[in-house]
């Protein structure tokens, strides 16, 4: 008690201005040293954090703001889309509205056309309600000549347009934000009460391929750790000459290009293929009978299990390498059949290694493209293929931002239950 | 001497800077035999008469790169060869230049551009260069008496073996009406309704199991060639350069085509628009749209350019009968309706892709 007293005591004779050399406070001086080392920490890393948020942070966000914005309707008819958004389509009693809307949309539309931009406003409620361009495109064509009364005027050009569920189609697409692709990514969709209700049942795709895509990348995860573990065990046991030219044979498919490997896997494995000419050759199946090994979902697992191996193969075997056979020698010689010491000595150290391969292959695995695509046929493509022909074909960006958000959340709650159940600090790429 | 290197250093760059930019213009189309037809036919004369440069790249189709390049303000392609429905929606969409007709030179009899050019291939963004086809082809020297309908192309037990078919519902759906007995002249009414869709994926149901899907025109004669399929669609002029070009054995089945328009379009916002327009008239002036029909089959847009069509560039193969618009070949077939599919492509890709993962 009466020690501790006196050592705060002493501490609080410890003058608070010790100085150095130059006469600066210490406690300053440390400060300056300090503050001059994160500044130089950071100077260093600069050009990377700068890089990252360029081509990582800033894509990403733009993309989840894609997702749940689009503001193509209201920039294209913005008037028009202004006065939609207050309309209340219960208060009427035909489901449409008065004169003075119509009136707004054939102005939004004479000026639309003439900006050519009515093209994107048709775009924008075709994705909502299909069918509607040619309505938009061939009134927009005649706005400029339209007079009063207008309402007649356009149900007059077309019946179409006393259509109440385009009406609320339009409601919703006046407004900028919407959830709607989101739902649109999880096959639902609006009705004309606005209530959320599933997608018509020829239309549904987007779950069933976010399943796919997910079992797909279970399976191809599985096949290359049961074909790695040995390959990787192999490599690491070896004298140093022998496991280099094997690791030679792991690194060159490593390296050599993604599309040439693919290819290669298409010629041998097509109908007509290396392959199955041997099959037919050795009499195992008939000329007639070949075996469709590709363009279906048989071609994806096998040449992304392929791909993907040495992504495996890695990090098990700097896991390994880094085990002292010794401590399976003690094992056995403390009485341990090989099985036991294998699974109670060995296999627990490689585990670091096994998590690390297992999440690296099936986080690639479940964002792969190129491969499903050309091989993958019709049952063997994944949500990328997709994403690809929304980004390229329809040029739905917002749907195509909406299912790739999912994906990236679908990885992120993957790598938060890994760190729940392994922890990340035992991550070991090598 | 540091000084020395230095400035050599940055001169070098700046030779390096100058010849990238000194590329003159940029034509994009879509590669393979086709490319090949517009090299000889387009840039090469276009080249020796300007003395400019063309880079040529190939794509897919679609508007998505044209769409890429104009909302980043980024617009590296000049000139691009798209189809009809894609010219329109890009037009609608201001994506691609207007181009005023009144420009085009006169056919070689003088009459004006605006008569002379096919009716439909004047488009206001665009100007057509070539009308052509899906058909489907099969190798005849593995079928012996052969299919001659396009409903021979869906009957699996008469002509057994896998069928290629273009990873999209269209002309996929068209044929597949046609072949369930549908008159060319009432496809896209039926098609406009819910019934005639279910019937054209029914009918596509039949030989699902036995389809491979193909997305790049060059892929189809490459197919067949290898005996992974028995009989595909593909693009006319690719079956046709594979026949008279490499010798394949190859035959074409008109029945049930479905034929469409190529046309040229600028990008909004092109940087060589003056060589662009330049090219484009060039390019589309009745001696080059006959010379092209000597590289490939497809019909040129210039009713002035039909009389010049010959033979084959060096062989002695009649052009006119492998013409779409040979009037032995259009017996049932259909003009691809760009106003039903700028309206119904969404939905029915949609259709198709869950019809397709199903």
């Amino acid at each position: 008690m009466a020690d501790s007293a006196l050592s705060s005591q002493r501490l609080h004779d410890v003058p608070d201005q010790l100085t150095t050399a130059d006469g600066i406070p210490l406690k300053r001086k440390l400060a300056i040293s300090m503050r001059r080392a994160r500044w130089r920490a950071f100077l260093m890393t600069a050009p990377l954090v700068i890089f990252m948020l360029i081509s990582f942070v800033l894509p990403i966000g733009q993309m989840l703001t894609r997702s749940v914005y689009n503001d193509s309707f209201s920039k294209a008819l913005p008037n028009f889309s202004l006065a939609l958004r207050d309309w209340d389509q219960s208060a009427s009693s035909d489901g449409l509205p008065d004169e003075a809307l119509f009136k707004l949309l054939a102005e939004d539309m004479a000026v639309a056309r003439k900006d050519r931009t009515i093209g994107r406003a048709a775009t924008r409620i075709n994705y909502d309600h299909s069918g509607t361009r040619s309505l938009f495109m061939g009134a927009a064509r005649k706005a400029k000549n339209f007079e009063a009364p207008y309402k007649e005027t356009f149900l007059d050009l077309k019946p179409k347009w006393s259509n109440v569920e385009m009406w609320a189609a339009m409601k919703r697409v006046a407004s900028d934000t919407t959830t709607g692709f989101y739902l649109a990514a999880v096959d639902r969709t609006y009705d004309v009460n606005n209530d959320v209700v599933e997608q018509a049942e020829v239309r549904q795709i987007y779950v069933k391929l976010f399943w796919r895509t997910l079992y797909l990348a279970g399976v191809i995860t599985v096949l290359c750790f049961l074909l790695a573990y040995p390959v990787a065990y192999l490599l690491s046991v070896l004298p140093l000459a022998k496991s280099n030219l094997l690791m030679i044979l792991v690194l060159l498919p490593f390296w050599t290009s993604l599309l040439v490997r693919t290819t290669a896997w298409i010629a041998l494995l097509q109908t007509e293929g290396i392959v199955n000419d041997v099959l037919v050759w050795l009499g195992i199946i008939s000329d007639d009978g070949r075996v469709q090994m590709i363009y279906n979902q048989m071609g994806t697992i096998i040449a992304m299990t392929h791909i993907l191996l040495p992504f495996m193969v890695l990090p098990l075997y700097s896991v390994m390498k880094t085990i002292p056979p010794s401590y399976m020698r003690a094992a056995r010689s403390l009485g341990a059949n090989q099985f036991t010491a294998f699974v109670k000595v060995y296999f627990p150290q490689t585990i670091p290694g096994i998590a690390a391969g297992t999440l690296l292959v099936f986080i690639l695995a479940i964002g792969y493209y190129i491969t499903p695509a050309l091989v993958g046929g019709q049952d063997g493509q994944l949500i990328s293929n997709i994403i690809a022909f929304h980004m390229q074909k329809s040029l739905n960006w917002s749907l195509a931002a909406a299912l790739g958000s999912i994906l990236l959340a679908g990885v992120l709650i993957l790598y938060w239950l890994y760190n729940k159940l392994i922890g990340i600090d035992n991550l070991k790429f090598g | 001497m540091k000084m020395k290197l230095l400035l050599s250093a940055a001169a070098a760059l700046a030779i390096t800077a100058g010849s990238a930019s000194a590329k003159d213009l940029t034509v994009v189309s879509w590669g393979g035999a086709y490319t090949k037809s517009q090299v000889e036919a387009y840039h090469k004369p276009w080249q020796a008469k300007t003395g400019k440069t063309i880079t040529s790249e190939d794509y897919n189709g679609g508007i998505a790169e044209i769409k890429a390049q104009v909302e980043a303000n980024n617009v590296t392609w000049d000139i691009i060869d798209v189809e009809l429905s894609d010219a329109v929606r890009a037009c609608d969409e201001g994506l691609i230049e207007p181009i005023d007709p009144s420009i085009l030179p006169a056919g070689a009899d003088g009459t004006a551009a605006a008569d002379d050019f096919l009716p439909g291939t004047l488009h206001e963004c665009a100007v057509a260069n070539i009308v052509w086809s899906t058909i489907f082809a099969y190798d005849s020297s593995k079928i012996a008496n052969g299919p001659k309908t396009i409903a021979d192309f869906f009957d699996t037990s008469k002509f057994p073996g896998k069928r290629g078919l273009r990873k999209n519902p269209k002309a996929n759906l068209e044929m597949a009406l046609m072949a369930d007995g549908v008159p060319a002249a009432d496809v896209y009414k039926v098609l406009g309704t819910a019934e005639g869709v279910n019937r054209a994926f029914a009918k596509l149901d039949t030989i699902k199991g036995d389809v491979v899907w193909w997305e790049a025109g060059a892929q189809p004669p490459q197919l067949l060639a290898d005996g992974e399929v028995a009989m595909t669609t593909a693009y006319n002029g690719r079956i046709f350069n594979a026949v008279a070009g490499e010798g394949k054995p190859f035959e074409i089945v008109w029945d049930g085509q479905v034929w469409d328009l190529d046309l040229w379009v600028i990008p909004k916002g092109s940087k060589n628009k003056e060589a662009a327009l330049d090219f484009l008239k060039f390019s589309t002036s009745t001696k080059q749209l006959a010379a092209q029909a000597s590289w490939i089959s497809y019909g040129p847009a210039r009713k002035s350019s039909g009389a010049l069509v010959g033979k084959f560039h060096n062989k002695d193969i009649d052009m006119v009968p492998q013409m779409p618009t040979n009037a032995a070949n259009l017996k049932n077939a259909t003009q691809n309706n760009f106003e039903f599919w700028a309206d119904n492509q969404d939905e029915l890709n949609e259709r198709f892709n869950a019809w397709l993962a199903g």
